[in-house]
């Protein structure tokens, strides 16, 4: 789906986000009572410092204020920007400090939804849709940590090896299946239903602790994370 | 570059298992779910890859200084350091069990990002880390980076130290996102030559990071320094709160404005007022240090 698409079935109301340097703003209504603010990145754009603060200012204005409006993150992204300045600016940082605006959003009563509806791959992936409190994706969208073609390099094993070997896990291949089987995904949603009815099911949900390594390990694609997390967790306090 | 003092115990050189021993005190240090419960990675098989016991990352508690804290130690010399399921999920229960104890955490990068054999495992993992981490320092936990290893501290490692209260680095320390042979594979060797080891340095190195205000503490490449310099960084704000992020928002936006358009970490540093900006990648630490705390932007606890 294309962003007015999305935008049009989720707020029917109407909307006023615009879109600017690859980033998107604005807000909407799903209803005359709740209004829902909107930021993204769009158009496979590879966020680099300039885009990730201009981000993480929106949001963090956005948690500064009183109201709990739920704010949602439309991802259609690159990796992050590789380049000599971004680098030299202190891209990790920034980055970081994106993660931070959206989870300051979330501990300041904003519910924090990602909508992954097109690419993401590493670094950008972390600081944006993997940032936010729920994460959910439109078929079609494609996150990926490394192309198939890059990790055939690196690995130096061949692209026949590696999709072999891929058709038998999920753990390493790219691809909306393979991450939502390791549950960085919450839910996948049906395009051909209105989303304003999907975002509405999901807000009526409460958010608890993190739980998607315990998605991982219902859905098969990471079994070990969540007891291994949880036995070092048990260790630590019994010794105190 | 001075040649070492012969007293000098380089951090760098030293193991993961190595480095926690001098930094801790003496005996303090007990692990958790060590090589003993042989908990490695399940996924390296598939590669024909050989596991290594601890999946390359030492974590436990023991005292520094006398003060109870978390460790968690990432081996370089295991697959780069790299973070996969097992390697990222004792992270994280150890950053989970510090929120519940109010217990401080030190973290000894040495990774080069995401383990690409588990390469969506791992991704997941830094996510739940940083999540963690964050959720520890809105209790008051303290949890800082060092950055001095082998592998450096790179990809998805950069944005977990991003999320730290404080960071210690020294000169051989490397903080970015992309690495040098990321860039110039992506990019091209005019973009980046991966090869050109004084532009490395000068664009992601320790002194950099210093002068601008990415880390808090410069020290030397010695255990003993590091042992400083995390005492030092334990006795810094943990803050974490819509104040905080509002002054680094103003931070990294006054970074950008001042810097943004300079070509090479020289010209940031003569804009710093460094007189001889040329100097500083031969400058030992004293006197590096000298005209760093002088000139240099500050972190200002806003981070």
């Amino acid at each position: 789906m294309r962003p007015a698409n999305i935008l049009s079935s989720l707020f029917p109301a109407g909307h006023d986000v615009t879109e600017a340097g690859g980033l998107l703003g604005g807000s909407g209504r799903l209803d005359p009572q709740t209004p829902v603010d909107v930021v993204g990145i769009s158009g496979k754009t590879y966020p680099g410092v300039d885009e990730a603060l201009a981000l993480a200012g929106r949001i963090l204005s956005i948690a500064d204020r009183p109201d709990a409006a739920p704010l949602l993150f439309l991802v259609d992204s690159g990796s992050q920007r590789m380049s000599r300045r971004d680098e030299l600016m202190g891209l990790s940082e920034t980055l970081a400090h994106l993660a931070k605006a959206l989870w300051r959003a979330e501990q300041a009563g904003h519910r924090t939804i990602g909508l992954l509806y097109g690419g993401s791959a590493a670094g950008a992936f972390i600081a944006t849709a993997l940032a936010c409190g729920s994460l959910v994706a439109l078929p079609g969208a494609w996150p990926e940590v490394m192309d198939l073609p890059s990790m055939a390099r690196v690995t130096k094993l061949s692209l026949d090896v590696l999709t072999e070997k891929a058709a038998g896990t999920p753990v390493f291949a790219p691809g909306l299946d393979n991450l939502f089987a390791t549950g960085a995904i919450a839910e996948i949603w049906d395009p051909d239903q209105p989303l304003c009815d999907q975002l509405k099911a999901l807000l009526a949900t409460t958010r608890d602790d993190d739980g998607r390594a315990g998605w991982g390990l219902e859905r098969g694609g990471r079994v070990k994370a969540a007891a291994i997390a949880r036995e070092v967790q048990r260790l630590a306090l019994a010794h105190g | 570059m001075t040649s070492p003092s012969p007293t000098r115990h380089s951090w760098y050189e030293e193991s993961a298992r190595g480095r926690l021993a001098h930094l801790l005190d003496p005996g303090s240090f007990t692990e958790f779910l060590g090589p003993e419960r042989r908990e490695f990675s399940p996924h390296l098989g598939l590669f024909n890859l050989p596991h290594q016991l601890d999946d390359g990352i030492i974590v436990g508690t023991g005292r520094l200084d006398g003060r109870p804290v978390l460790v968690a130690a990432q081996e370089g010399r295991f697959m780069g350091g790299a973070i996969g399921e097992v390697h990222g999920a004792k992270l994280t229960g150890l950053l989970r069990a510090a929120r519940q104890m109010k217990r401080d955490v030190v973290i000894l990068f040495d990774t080069g990002g995401v383990r690409l054999q588990e390469a969506n495992a791992g991704e997941l993992a830094i996510s739940e880390i940083i999540r963690a981490t964050l959720d520890a320092r809105a209790e008051g936990v303290r949890v800082v980076g060092l950055l001095g290893g082998r592998a450096g501290c790179y990809g998805g490692g950069s944005l977990i130290a991003g999320c730290c209260s404080a960071l210690v680095i020294s000169e051989q320390g490397r903080l970015s996102v992309s690495g040098p042979e990321v860039i110039e594979t992506n990019k091209g060797v005019e973009e980046f030559d991966s090869r050109d080891r004084a532009l490395v340095w000068r664009t992601m190195g320790g002194k950099h990071r210093y002068l601008i205000g990415g880390v808090d503490l410069f020290v030397d490449d010695d255990v003993a320094a590091f042992r400083a310099g995390a005492v030092a960084a334990l006795e810094r704000p943990a803050t974490l709160d819509q104040a905080v992020l509002t002054a680094e928002q103003a931070r990294l936006e006054r970074r950008l404005a001042r810097f943004g358009d300079a070509a090479d970490g020289t010209e940031v540093w003569a804009r710093l007022g460094v007189a001889h900006p040329a100097g500083v990648p031969d400058l030992d630490t004293s006197a590096f240090l000298t005209i760093a705390t002088r000139k240099r932007e500050g972190a200002d606890a806003a981070r």
